[in-house]
C-alpha cells in the first residue's frame, strides 16, 4: 500500500518535473506571496528593468503556504510568510541562506525590524522584513458609545451579534491570551484552555469569523466591531470615515512578513535580485501605497508626501504601543495541533 | 479496468460482443487515462494518508475520529441540512418540470437554456451575492425597511446555508426530471387514459415510475455536493456553522493531512451508502444504472 502511494506520488512529481523542465528557467524568477500584496506595477517595472519574467503566485494563509514548499510540489524562488511560519521552516530546514552582498539595497531596512526579526530568524540570515503591522480592533464609531481601547469590548454581551471575529487560530488566540494577560505564545496547557472557555463564551456574541471579508462587512456598517490587520485598517478608514483602529491596552501582536528564499529554488540569483529590488525605496513606496501595509523600509517612509498618512499611527504606531505587542514564535507541532484542536471546540459551538 | 467497470446490464452487454469491440473499447481511453489520473490516484492517496499517521505506519485513528463531539456534530448537521436542501429541491422542482413539459415549447433548449444560464457565473460569485443580500444591512433588508416590513436575519444561520444549497443545486434536480419526462411517451399515458385510469392514477401508476430515474440522479446531483460542501457554508454561515466539508477543510488548511483524509473517507461511506440506495431503487424503476 504504503509503496504504492510512493510511486504514485513519485510519478506525479516526475511528471511534473518533466513538465517544468521543458522551459528555459534561467530568466525567470517564481514568486509567491500574499494575495493582495503587492503592486502589479512593480512586477512589471522589475520584468523591464531586470529582463528575468516574474512567474507570480498568491496564497492566503501561511498554513496553505508551507505544504506546497515542504513537499516540494511547486518550486518558488521567493516566498514571503509571516514570522512564526519562516521560523518554523527554518528548523525544518527549508530555507536557504540569503547571500546579502547581492542584496545592497538591504540598508533602506530600519534596523528596528531586523532586530524584532531576530526573534524568529535569529542571525538575519534568511530572511529580508517586507511589511509589517499589528493586529487590533477596528469599530464603528456611530455604533459604540465609550471609547474603545481594551480587548474586552470584544466579549462584552452588549455588542452580541454586533463583532466580527478573526477566523484564524493564532490571532484568535493571541487575543483571548492577552486579555487574560498570558503570553501570546504560551506553552500552558492550562492557559490555552482558559482562553478556549473565554473564546467559547464569545461565540454566541460573534456575527461571524473573518478574515479577508472583514473589510467590506466593517465598511458596509455590517457590525460595530471587528478584529482586523493594521494595514487594512487604513484602507477601510478612506471609504468609510466613521471607523477607527486602536490596537488594545492590554496588548497585541505586532507581525513581520519576510521575504525568504526556498533551499530547493532554482534562481537564486534572480531571487536576490527581486529581493533587492523589493527593498529599494521607490518599489516600497510604491508598495506602501498600493496595499497600505506599513513598510520597514525607513527611507520609503521619508518620501511619503501625504503627511497624514506619514504620521498615521495605524500604519506607524508610537514605540510605547509597539512595546504592548509581541511576535509570535514557533511552538512545535505538538502545540500547533493542540491550539487547533482547542480552535476547532470554540468553532463547533459546543461547550 | 473492467473490474472496476460497473455492471453493465445484458442488453448493452451483449452489444460490446460485436466484432468491433476492441475498437471500441479503445474510444474509452481518453477518459480511463482522466480517471486514474484525476480519481483513482487521488483516491488512493486519501486512501493512503487516511490510513496512516504522520509516522506513515497504519492506523484507524483517523477514521475514528469520526466519533468525536464535534465531528460528530458536524457530520449530523451536514446531513441534516442536505436532507432538508434535497427535499425542498425535489419539491420545487418535480412540479416545475411537469409544468414545462406540458407547456410543450417549441424548442427545449431555450428552457435549459434559461435554467442554465445562471450557471454561466461563478458559484462562489453567486453565493457571495447571496451573501450580500441577505446581510444584516443587505440589499433585501433595505428593501424591506424601505417598505416598512420587518426585516429577514437569517444570515449566519443554517436557513441561510439551506437557501444557499437550494439555489446552487436546483438546476441539477430539475433538469434530470424535465429530461426524463419529456422522453415519456404521450402514448403511454394516452392508453393509460383509454383504459380508465383518472389523472392521480395515471401519475402514480405511470407518470411518476417513468420519472423515477430522473429523479434519482437529480437527488444524487443535489444530496452529494450538498452534503460535502464547505463552501457555502463557510461563506453564508459565517464560519460559526461547521458542516463536515468544513472540518475536513480545516484539517487539510492547518495541515493535518491524516486527520482529514480520514474523516474524507468517512464522508465518502455515507455517500456511497446514498448511491447504493438509491441505485436500489433505481432498478426497481428499471432506468439507466447511475453508476
Amino acid at each position: 500500500m504504503k509503496k504504492l502511494a510512493v510511486l504514485l506520488i513519485a510519478l506525479t512529481l516526475c511528471s511534473a518535473m518533466l513538465i517544468g523542465c521543458s522551459e528555459d528557467t534561467s530568466e525567470k524568477v517564481y514568486v509567491y506571496n500574499w494575495g493582495e500584496y503587492m503592486d502589479p506595477d512593480v512586477r512589471d517595472q522589475f520584468e523591464e528593468e531586470t529582463g528575468i519574467k516574474v512567474v507570480y503566485d498568491e496564497f492566503q494563509t501561511n498554513e496553505e503556504m508551507y505544504p506546497k514548499i515542504k513537499e516540494n510540489a511547486v518550486q518558488y524562488d521567493v516566498v514571503c510568510p509571516s514570522d512564526y511560519m519562516i521560523q518554523k521552516m527554518i528548523e525544518d530546514d527549508l530555507l536557504a541562506e540569503i547571500d546579502f552582498s547581492k542584496v545592497p539595497n538591504l540598508s533602506n531596512i530600519d534596523q528596528t525590524y531586523l532586530d524584532s526579526s531576530k526573534s524568529f530568524d535569529a542571525a538575519n540570515k534568511y530572511s529580508v522584513p517586507y511589511c509589517w503591522g499589528t493586529v487590533g480592533i477596528l469599530y464603528n464609531k456611530t455604533m459604540v458609545d465609550e471609547p474603545i481601547d481594551s480587548w474586552a469590548s470584544l466579549f462584552d454581551e452588549k455588542y452580541s451579534g454586533n463583532i466580527l471575529m478573526i477566523d484564524s487560530v493564532r490571532d484568535a488566540y493571541a487575543i483571548a491570551l492577552k486579555y487574560l494577560g498570558y503570553n501570546i505564545n504560551s506553552t500552558d496547557k492550562a492557559q490555552i484552555e482558559e482562553a478556549t472557555k473565554l473564546l467559547q463564551s464569545q461565540y454566541p456574541l460573534v456575527q461571524a469569523y473573518v478574515v479577508d471579508q472583514v473589510r467590506d462587512k466593517m465598511i458596509g456598517g455590517e457590525a460595530a466591531l471587528g478584529v482586523i490587520y493594521s494595514g487594512e485598517a487604513i484602507y477601510t478608514q478612506r471609504e468609510n470615515p466613521d471607523l477607527e483602529y486602536v490596537v488594545p491596552k492590554e496588548g497585541s501582536n505586532v507581525w513581520i512578513d519576510g521575504w525568504v528564499i526556498p533551499k530547493n529554488c532554482k534562481n537564486k540569483e534572480n531571487a536576490e535580485a527581486f529581493i533587492n529590488f523589493m527593498c529599494r525605496p521607490d518599489i516600497a513606496l510604491k508598495n506602501f501605497e498600493y496595499i497600505t501595509y506599513s513598510t520597514p523600509n525607513k527611507a520609503a517612509r521619508e518620501m511619503i508626501t501625504d503627511e497624514d498618512i506619514k504620521n498615521s499611527t495605524v500604519a506607524f504606531p508610537e514605540q510605547s504601543v509597539l512595546e504592548r505587542c509581541t511576535t509570535f514564535s514557533y511552538l512545535g507541532s505538538e502545540l500547533e495541533a493542540f491550539y487547533n484542536d482547542e480552535w476547532n471546540k470554540v468553532k463547533s459551538g459546543t461547550n | 479496468m473492467n473490474d472496476t467497470k460497473p455492471k453493465l446490464n445484458p442488453s448493452s452487454d451483449s452489444g460490446l460482443m460485436l466484432p468491433h469491440t476492441n475498437r471500441i473499447k479503445l474510444l474509452s481511453f481518453p477518459y480511463i487515462i482522466w480517471m486514474a489520473g484525476f480519481i483513482i490516484i487521488p483516491l488512493v492517496m486519501i486512501l493512503f494518508y487516511g490510513l496512516t499517521n504522520k509516522e506513515n505506519s497504519f492506523t484507524l485513528e483517523n477514521l475514528a475520529a469520526i466519533a468525536e463531539p464535534i465531528n460528530l456534530q458536524a457530520l449530523g448537521l451536514a446531513l441534516l441540512l442536505s436532507i432538508i436542501s434535497t427535499v425542498i429541491c425535489l419539491i420545487l422542482s418535480y412540479p416545475l418540470s411537469i409544468i414545462l413539459n406540458n407547456i410543450k415549447l417549441k424548442s427545449n433548449s431555450l428552457i435549459i437554456f434559461i435554467i442554465i444560464l445562471p450557471m454561466w457565473m461563478n458559484f462562489l460569485l453567486r453565493t457571495i451575492a447571496w451573501q450580500n443580500i441577505l446581510e444584516k444591512s443587505g440589499t433585501l433588508n433595505t428593501l424591506l425597511t424601505f417598505l416598512h416590513l420587518p426585516t429577514i436575519n437569517i444570515i449566519n444561520t443554517p436557513a441561510a446555508i439551506i437557501l444557499g444549497m437550494v439555489y446552487n443545486y436546483l438546476p441539477f434536480m430539475i433538469l434530470p426530471i424535465y429530461n426524463v419526462l419529456i422522453k415519456i411517451d404521450q402514448d403511454v399515458i394516452n392508453a393509460a387514459r383509454d383504459l380508465g385510469a383518472n389523472t392521480l392514477q395515471t401519475f402514480t401508476k405511470i407518470i411518476f415510475p417513468l420519472s423515477l430515474p430522473g429523479v434519482i440522479s437529480g437527488i444524487t446531483m443535489v444530496f452529494v455536493p450538498s452534503l460535502t460542501t464547505f463552501a457555502i457554508s463557510s461563506i453564508l454561515g459565517g464560519s460559526k456553522i461547521l458542516l463536515m466539508g468544513n472540518v475536513i477543510e480545516q484539517q487539510f488548511t492547518l495541515g493535518n493531512w491524516h486527520a482529514g483524509s480520514g474523516l474524507s473517507l468517512v464522508l465518502m461511506i455515507f455517500v456511497l451508502l446514498c448511491m447504493a440506495i438509491l441505485s436500489k431503487y433505481d432498478k426497481e424503476a428499471e432506468g439507466s444504472n447511475i453508476w
